[in-house]
């Protein structure tokens, strides 16, 4: 077949009828740009939903669990050795919270290529003394460096620097709530009480909001030293090992090997949170459902007109075919038009659909759960543009290949003798 | 026997619709090369059935139709698309041109199609064509806004684009005035006596008919009579 003169003809036909054409690549670039808008804020506005839990929330968390021992002593009795015991009213153990050897699990976990980066943190459950009221809370030892990488720590800070932790001594980051009530400002001093009765006071440097009230009502942040020396541990002191890996998918299968490599407790991402990736999954279903839509009914529109375009130009065909054209070179005629409308309504569809999106990430959006945020959110993924793309292209191919079929069929005879 | 372009051996069809009727009951009859050859009959016939037969348009016949010696019977439709691009030329009463082109292109589409020579060399041979047909001057109109006698004219170049075997037309002066009709056949005794065209033309005018080598009289789906004219 005779491509080039397939096009000409092409061509010509659509120039001939430029405003059907028209109005069926509207149709398409409408659909495409819908469907590039859609898809860029959803999976935006999901990124930054999930941000909210998964930025903060480690692929693994390794800890030690409060349980009752695995072995309990009646198990070690030589005489019980093939008995199975039952033991009524088994409390949970003394467990110590450190996690043994911290330092070469830590080194060994850097080292691991599935692993992004490690972050060590304690927790201090202490009050917080406002004159006479007590406030329960939280203090959170972690790595500034590591947290800032990992967890986007920086983008909670409302005031303050989060380095400051590590240049000025006995500091802590205060919930921007829990900073209310005990009205405190950057620069003043708080005074806590841990669980053991040992009293400290620390500088205020900086406040932080998570968007989570609750969160924010209790929690707090110090540099590893500071929340060592609150509770009186040596510096090998960690209670958690929090990791980033490259694949969140692989969580829960190296969180397993992890706990058993390791005897701690691991806890994958997955297990932690799972709502939030059916939440995603679902948004993101709905936002591919209603742009798949947009293009299906551009799609009827493209058929709509190729078919009354047939019907105008019988003639033609009729001509085309008693001049040696064959049946497969007029329904290529037909496709190379249907394809046209898709690729030429699809590339308009593709740039108008960004700038769309551009408009949106400028419209002013404030929310209290993400500070940084000032406009809506938008997801620039390429592959909604290579989707949208090859969508309208099989969209328009599929509505094209009726009409065209239909065209291929046209009895010469028929037509010529119609007259 | 070897100039037989074209032969019809016993070709029967029907009608189906509304009821079943037989439009041509067994023609017989051959074109050898360089004959010019005119089908003559009432309205109703079957002289344009004949025809479509005969063009390879039409498949739905009993009997064969034989084109440069080979059966047409069989046949699948792109080979048949490509007896019409390479050996056929059509001439019709209503359907000239395509008004979405040019003269020119209008012309250049069979032989574009055939693909035997470059864009360049069919564009030369398509002026040449208009050229012969002395209609050169309107190469880059576009083709819907030439008159009626110009579109005929056209459409004769076109058929003439691949050098085909012969030439059919379906009453090609049936929708014109007699200036344009007498031009039109002038036209096609030039081509006759010139170029030794091969031609076959259907027509229920009675004068062109006289002018023409070969009359075949149908009636009633037949052939009933067959003259030779040697007046040219």
């Amino acid at each position: 077949m005779n491509l080039k003169l397939i096009i000409n003809i092409a061509q010509s036909l659509l120039v001939a009828r430029w405003r059907q054409t028209l109005v069926a690549a509207v149709g398409v670039t409408f659909g495409i740009t819908m469907f590039i808008a859609l898809l860029s804020f959803m999976s935006g506005l999901n990124d930054l939903l999930d941000g909210l839990v998964v930025n903060r929330t480690p692929h693994i968390r390794l800890y030690n669990d409060i349980r009752p021992r695995r072995h309990q002593p009646v198990t070690l009795w030589p005489a019980y050795q093939n008995t199975y015991p039952m033991i009524s009213s088994l409390k949970s153990g003394n467990i110590r919270q450190e996690i043994y050897n911290s330092g070469p699990i830590i080194q060994a976990l850097q080292q691991n290529k599935a692993v992004l980066g490690v972050a060590p943190t304690i927790t201090a459950q202490v009050f917080f003394n406002d004159g006479t009221v007590d406030i329960n809370g939280v203090i959170n030892g972690i790595d500034v460096k590591a947290e800032t990488k990992l967890f986007h720590f920086d983008d909670y800070i409302v005031a303050g620097k989060a380095t400051d932790l590590n240049t000025v001594p006995n500091s802590i980051i205060l919930g921007i709530a829990l900073a209310q009530k005990l009205v405190a400002n950057v620069g003043d001093i708080v005074q806590i009480t841990t669980s053991t009765g040992a009293i400290f006071q620390l500088k205020v440097v900086g406040f932080f909001q998570s968007g989570l009230q609750d969160f924010d009502k209790a929690q707090s942040y110090a540099s590893i030293n500071t929340t060592q020396k609150i509770l009186g541990k040596s510096s090998l002191y960690i209670t958690d090992i929090r990791v980033k890996l490259y694949d969140i998918n692989q969580a829960p299968a190296l969180a397993k090997s992890f706990a058993r490599i390791y005897g701690v407790d691991a806890e994958d991402i997955q297990t932690a949170n799972s709502q939030f990736e059916t939440g995603s999954f679902v948004r993101s279903l709905i936002s591919y459902a209603v742009g798949i839509t947009l293009l299906i009914v551009a799609g009827f529109g493209i058929y709509n007109i190729l078919n009354m375009m047939i019907y105008e130009k019988m003639d033609t065909i009729a001509i085309l075919k008693a001049t040696g054209f064959a049946g497969r070179d007029v329904k290529a005629v037909f496709l190379v038009i249907a394809i046209a409308i898709g690729l030429f309504g699809g590339i308009t569809g593709l740039i108008s659909g960004f700038g769309l999106s551009v408009v949106i990430n400028h419209i002013p959006f404030h929310t209290a759960a993400l500070p940084t945020v000032k406009t809506y959110p938008i997801n620039y993924n390429p592959l909604f543009y290579f989707i949208g793309i090859s969508f309208s292209l099989i969209t328009t191919y599929l509505a094209g290949w009726l009409p065209a079929r239909k065209a291929s069929k046209i009895d010469p005879v028929i037509i010529i003798r119609g007259k | 026997m070897e100039n037989t372009i074209l032969a019809a051996v016993n070709i029967v069809k029907y009608f189906y619709d509304p009821v079943k009727v037989k439009v041509l009951n067994g023609v017989n009859f051959s074109i050898h090369r360089g004959d010019f050859v005119s089908i003559v009959g009432k309205s109703g016939c079957g002289k344009s059935s004949l025809l479509y037969v005969l063009s390879t348009m039409d498949t739905d016949y009993e009997g064969d139709v034989l084109i440069d010696g080979i059966s047409m019977q069989q046949k699948k439709e792109p080979y048949l698309a490509k007896i019409r691009n390479e050996k056929i030329g059509f001439v019709f009463q209503f359907h000239y041109l395509l008004n979405e082109f040019t003269v020119l292109k209008n012309v250049m589409l069979p032989g574009l199609k055939l693909h035997k020579y470059s864009e360049k060399e069919v564009e030369a041979r398509a002026y040449d064509k208009l050229k012969t047909l002395g209609i050169a001057d309107l190469a880059l109109k576009n083709a819907a806004r030439l008159s009626g006698g110009e579109k005929q004219r056209v459409a004769i170049a076109r058929a003439l684009i691949n050098d085909p075997d012969i030439i059919m037309g379906d009453e090609p002066t049936g929708n014109l005035d007699k200036k344009n009709s007498e031009l039109v056949f002038d036209i096609f005794k030039q081509l006759s006596h010139e170029l030794n065209q091969t031609m076959l033309i259907v027509t229920h005018d009675p004068d062109f008919a006289a002018k023409t080598n070969r009359i075949i009289r149908m009636e009633d789906g037949k052939i009933v009579n067959e003259e030779k004219n040697l007046v040219g």
